[in-house]
């Protein structure tokens, strides 16, 4: 496949940044995308230019580094998969394909493609924790959970933080990222002793960090390369109120 | 406008709730508008139309409504003042993102709603406000506004029905999406139970929208 890349570069935070056209020849449409962005660093360091940075770190749809919003979505054209998961045989011969980086307020540009995702750690520092010591591993059982409230909790726990709810909603809201964090404890009996200061602290640490509102326009569920689920979010409001009234 | 005030999700559930509140409103409205269209000499709906332009508990309920509309545009424009900061720089190819369609353009829809809102109180309540209201001779009961007329005069105008007609389509767009989304803001979202809210919300949208738009079509017509 030969294809027309049109990518944003810039230098640092700083720096004004432009999109930059490229082309790469002869891949495979059976390589991943982020093969394909291998091949064309490969190029540019043999042409003695500066390589695109990008994230990535597992390459297999876990730890949730990679980004990229390719073509209008984030992780391209593909549905419940990370970028490092999208192959080639997804776009057509000779198409031109826009990679972008994630485009948020509180995501800012570090550089070329690579967003500072640092305002979910912090997210997480606000709330996302039971803050008991754990100890050795407690026996099966021990603690009773239900069937259904576990499948429900572990859904939640599949985020991976990579930040596409943020990158596809319309408003940058990062509802859906929290609102997982705070269902997957708050479903469980460990988590349910901190749930009504969590949802209040992270919620109010998602404000301070300028995430925009939920419109409830669901892209955000689209395009998680996980499914996390809008119910999550609407968990999340029921947690808040019931908070905020008691 | 700052979040010190109100969460974000505080901000939701207040939107949400008026939002809810104005929908009763307008089934309300819509009910006695209708009386209009079942009742050519105007009898039913002026008596109505008396009922509430004099009714104690209603004048006060009145201005309920209007805190409703005024707080409901007021955090409307205030978290999407927020949102569009949020995104900071856009993005060049368009978003293609699936989602609910009209949930995009509920800032535009209701903005329409708003100039059309502006327009409706000036064609009949600043009209009532300022007593130039003819009387209505067809009743036993003096004294009473001939508010039918007005209504059956000014749709007599092509122009206005027309006008009438395209904003209550972009009314019906608001509340196709307003009606569930409410319920997600305020946490209900239920395996069992939002499917039927989505349903109602559609049904909702499309009777209202329906109901007021055969309103000026059929005085037109008759």
């Amino acid at each position: 496949m030969d294809l027309k890349l049109k990518i944003w570069r810039q230098a640092s935070r700083d720096a004004k940044g432009k999109f930059v056209d490229y082309e790469v020849h002869n891949i495979s449409s059976d390589a991943s995308f982020l093969e394909m962005m291998d091949l064309l660093n490969e190029d540019l360091v043999e042409k003695g230019e500066e390589p695109v940075a990008f994230d990535h770190d597992c390459r297999e749809g876990i730890c949730g580094m990679c980004s990229l919003f390719i073509n209008g979505r984030p992780h391209g054209p593909d549905s419940a998969i990370t970028t490092c998961q999208l192959h080639m045989r997804k776009f057509k011969d000779g198409e031109t394909i826009v990679i972008e980086p994630w485009r948020a307020k509180p995501f800012p540009v570090i550089k070329d493609l690579i967003v500072d995702r640092s305002a979910f750690d912090e997210l997480i520092q606000a709330g996302g924790y039971i803050s008991v010591s754990t100890g050795g591993v407690p026996d099966a059982n021990a603690i009773p959970v239900s069937r259904e409230k576990a499948e429900l909790a572990m859904d939640a726990a599949a985020c991976i933080g990579c930040g596409a709810c943020v990158a596809a909603c319309k408003n940058a809201s990062a509802m859906l990222f929290v609102s997982a964090k705070v269902s997957q404890f708050a479903l469980l009996p460990q988590g349910k002793i901190e749930a009504k200061e969590r949802v209040q602290k992270m919620v109010a640490k998602m404000d301070d960090l300028g995430f925009g509102n939920c419109t409830n326009t669901y892209a955000c569920e689209a395009e998680c390369p996980k499914e996390i689920s809008v119910t999550n979010i609407a968990r999340m409001n029921r947690e808040f109120f019931v908070a905020k009234i008691s | 406008m700052s979040n010190r005030y109100y969460s974000s999700l505080t901000k939701k559930y207040i939107m949400a709730l008026m939002g809810l509140f104005l929908f009763t409103f307008l089934v309300v409205h819509l009910s006695i508008n209708l009386l209009l269209v079942f009742d050519p000499t105007r009898v039913l709906f002026n008596e109505a139309a008396h009922f509430m332009g004099t009714n104690p508990f209603i004048q006060i309920f009145q201005w309920v409504l209007f805190a409703g509309f005024a707080i409901h545009i007021f955090y409307g424009v205030v978290l999407q003042i927020q949102n569009w900061i949020a995104r900071g720089k856009g993005y060049k190819r368009k978003a293609l993102s699936e989602e609910s369609i009209f949930s995009k353009y509920m800032i535009y829809t209701g903005i329409v709603i708003f100039i059309f809102l502006v327009i409706h109180l000036g064609n009949f309540f600043v009209l009532k406000m300022q007593g130039r209201v003819p009387e209505f001779e067809h009743t036993a009961n003096a004294g009473m506004e001939d508010m039918g007329l007005l209504v059956v005069n000014l749709f007599k105008n092509g122009g206005y029905v027309i006008f009438y007609v395209i904003l209550l389509l972009i009314m019906g767009f608001h509340l196709d999406h307003a009606f569930q989304s409410a319920f997600q803001s305020i946490g209900w979202n239920h395996r069992k139970y939002t499917p039927f809210i989505k349903g109602l919300g559609h049904f909702l949208a499309i009777v209202l929208t329906a109901g007021f738009i055969i309103i000026p079509v059929i005085i037109y017509y008759r």
